[in-house]
């Protein structure tokens, strides 16, 4: 009898053991969460705070009972942010175009025809993705300048359509398409571009989407490069915008108008996060970082 | 396969072309740059060839901020990003539930904007004449006085910079960290309960020597990129990072190359060799220690 009240004690305590453990674990995960969030939520509740309301508070208010959608309309009157949200959108869809016109065909050279001095030439193309960017962006910047293409959409763009990241990826999954397809394509009379095109790729398209996705939010986030190749107000892309936004837009006080200008630039990539949530989490786990 | 080398080279052109052209010839370039001596950038020349440019360099106050910024960001930031993140990948690896909302909010600052997110964390922590600011608030709360994080003293600007640097890296670790932990095989944590190992000695005894190889990874690829840090510090203090004491080396080079102190490739292409070589040597550094203590 005394016996299976213990049993009955031991498995209480473990269970309670157990909850108090979960709750623990929750509770870390879900201030982490916070910490996330609180900026985003900051910045959106900002942007819908009226001018006057805002720098009334000397206490920051959590919440606002008045929103309003001024801030977003004095972004778009008083600053050039559409001009900025175009030239990114331009400067992002034709990188990405460009690169996968470059890396698509070098991936399928290296996977699917035999030549010599392959292995070589693979081997140096590797070795160039250990070279930081710090290294080789002065002399690109002497370059575009001498080539006199500062403040142009080609300095812009030429410099970031190559990644010898992506090529190695593409490459390693051309390479795991059986040869056999290949070989039927080849009786059939097809050519290898357009094998390439009609059986390759649409084989290998998660890849390439993935791919894709990462330039995209690469191209949209780039910050250094634009800087230092425009100082044309009408070149610049949305990082440089809000750094200009930051420093002589609205002047330095508009707060909501800013918050609301970094509101526009920031959900383009949320939503294609929100959409495009897995790949983008595989593609960075597979050899992405940030820095 | 036939051989067909003419077709290959084709296809390989274009990547061959602006590899070329925007790697491996800036690579060279670089080289030369930094010795040579007196570079006129308007006239294309230079009247001698040396180490001018290193010791330049190296007596700049500014560059000497700069590394010591720098240092101070990667041995704070490094080690503790990676201890939140495994703890929190831990946590998240331990539940169920809400898992993948969890991992999902977690992931939001890896895609957002640097330069956009740095300005919200820049009004989170200024002190202004008509307000001090959240963070300023939090701090009177617990009865401490406020502090101006952005135009204020030394240590509190480089705190912000830890903070948010830490909070930009954390995703990437997350993510690494958790995927390494749930390719651990359960047939090892089902062997250890058979056991009745304690929950302590399974962490030290199977998951830490499992996930080794990624923490290093981790460690190895955030040294890497904290020694480059520039837009965070930019997005807190705006571009004059000299003035405000907050330069990173990066953002010397920057400096030396374009911007109100600009025009000088050799002084920046000397600097960018100089952070090169110390971050070619961490990571030997790194690579020797995981050796020793790495179980794959």
């Amino acid at each position: 009898m005394t016996n299976q009240v213990n049993y009955d004690k031991i498995e209480k305590t473990a269970a309670i053991k157990k909850t108090v453990g979960k709750t623990v674990i929750y509770a870390f995960l879900v201030l982490w969460g916070l910490i996330v969030l609180f900026p985003f939520y900051w910045m959106l509740l900002t942007s819908v705070k009226d001018y006057a309301a805002y720098n009334a508070e000397y206490i920051p208010q959590f919440f606002t009972l008045s929103p309003t959608l001024q801030n977003y309309i004095d972004a778009f009157t008083a600053v050039p942010l559409a001009d900025y949200f175009l030239n990114t959108l331009i400067f992002t869809v034709a990188t990405t175009a460009v690169m996968l016109v470059v890396i698509v065909p070098a991936a399928f050279a290296f996977s699917r025809l035999e030549f010599r001095g392959k292995n070589l030439l693979f081997t140096l193309f590797l070795s160039l993705m250990m070279i930081p960017n710090e290294l080789v962006v002065i002399t690109n910047f002497v370059t575009i300048t001498n080539l006199d293409l500062r403040n142009t959409f080609t300095g812009l763009i030429l410099p970031s359509v190559t990644s010898v990241f992506y090529i190695y990826l593409l490459k390693e999954n051309f390479a795991g398409i059986p040869n056999e397809l290949y070989y039927a394509a080849k009786v059939d009379g097809t050519s290898d571009l357009k094998y390439l095109l009609k059986v390759m790729l649409p084989i290998c398209r998660p890849t390439v989407i993935t791919i894709t996705v990462l330039k995209v939010i690469e191209c949209w986030n780039s910050y250094v490069w634009p800087r230092l190749i425009t100082d044309d107000e009408a070149y610049f892309l949305v990082s440089n915008g809000i750094q200009e936004i930051r420093e002589n837009g609205f002047g330095r006080e508009n707060i909501p108008a800013m918050m609301a200008a970094v509101v526009v630039i920031s959900v383009p990539l949320v939503v294609l996060f929100l959409i495009f949530r897995k790949k983008i989490m595989e593609g960075v786990a597979r050899g992405g970082t940030k820095g | 396969m036939e051989t067909n080398n003419k077709k290959a080279w084709l296809y390989l052109l274009p990547a061959i072309l602006f590899l070329g052209v925007f790697m491996v010839y800036p690579l060279v370039d670089v080289f030369v740059y930094s010795f040579e001596e007196g570079f006129n950038s308007a006239s294309q020349t230079h009247f001698g060839v040396g180490t001018y440019n290193y010791s330049y360099v190296l007596h700049d106050p500014y560059f000497l901020q700069a590394v010591k910024n720098t240092f101070i960001l990667v041995i704070i930031t490094v080690p503790i990003s990676t201890g939140i993140a495994l703890l929190i990948s831990l946590g998240l690896s331990s539940i169920k539930a809400l898992r993948n909302l969890f991992q999902t909010v977690y992931f939001l600052p890896y895609v957002t904007n640097t330069l956009a997110v740095g300005l919200v964390f820049m009004i989170l922590f200024k002190k202004t004449p008509y307000s001090d600011g959240l963070v300023n608030l939090l701090i009177n709360l617990f009865g401490g006085s406020s502090v101006d994080f952005i135009d204020g003293p030394y240590w509190a600007k480089m705190l912000v910079l830890c903070i948010y640097t830490i909070w930009v890296v954390m995703p990437f670790k997350i993510l690494i960290l958790t995927s390494a932990l749930a390719s651990v095989k359960e047939d090892y944590y089902n062997a250890a309960k058979v056991d009745g190992t304690s929950k302590f000695r399974i962490f030290t005894k199977i998951t830490l020597p499992m996930i080794s190889p990624m923490i290093f990874y981790l460690v190895i690829t955030g040294f890497i990129g904290a020694f480059k840090a520039y837009s965070d510090a930019v997005a807190l203090f705006g571009t004059n990072l000299n003035a405000a004491e907050m330069n990173t080396i990066v953002g010397y080079v920057y400096d030396m190359l374009y911007g109100d102190s600009g025009g000088y490739p050799s002084y920046a292409s000397a600097a960018a060799i100089i952070l090169f070589v110390i971050v070619l040597t961490i990571t030997c550094i790194n690579l020797i220690i995981s050796k020793k203590n790495v179980h794959y």
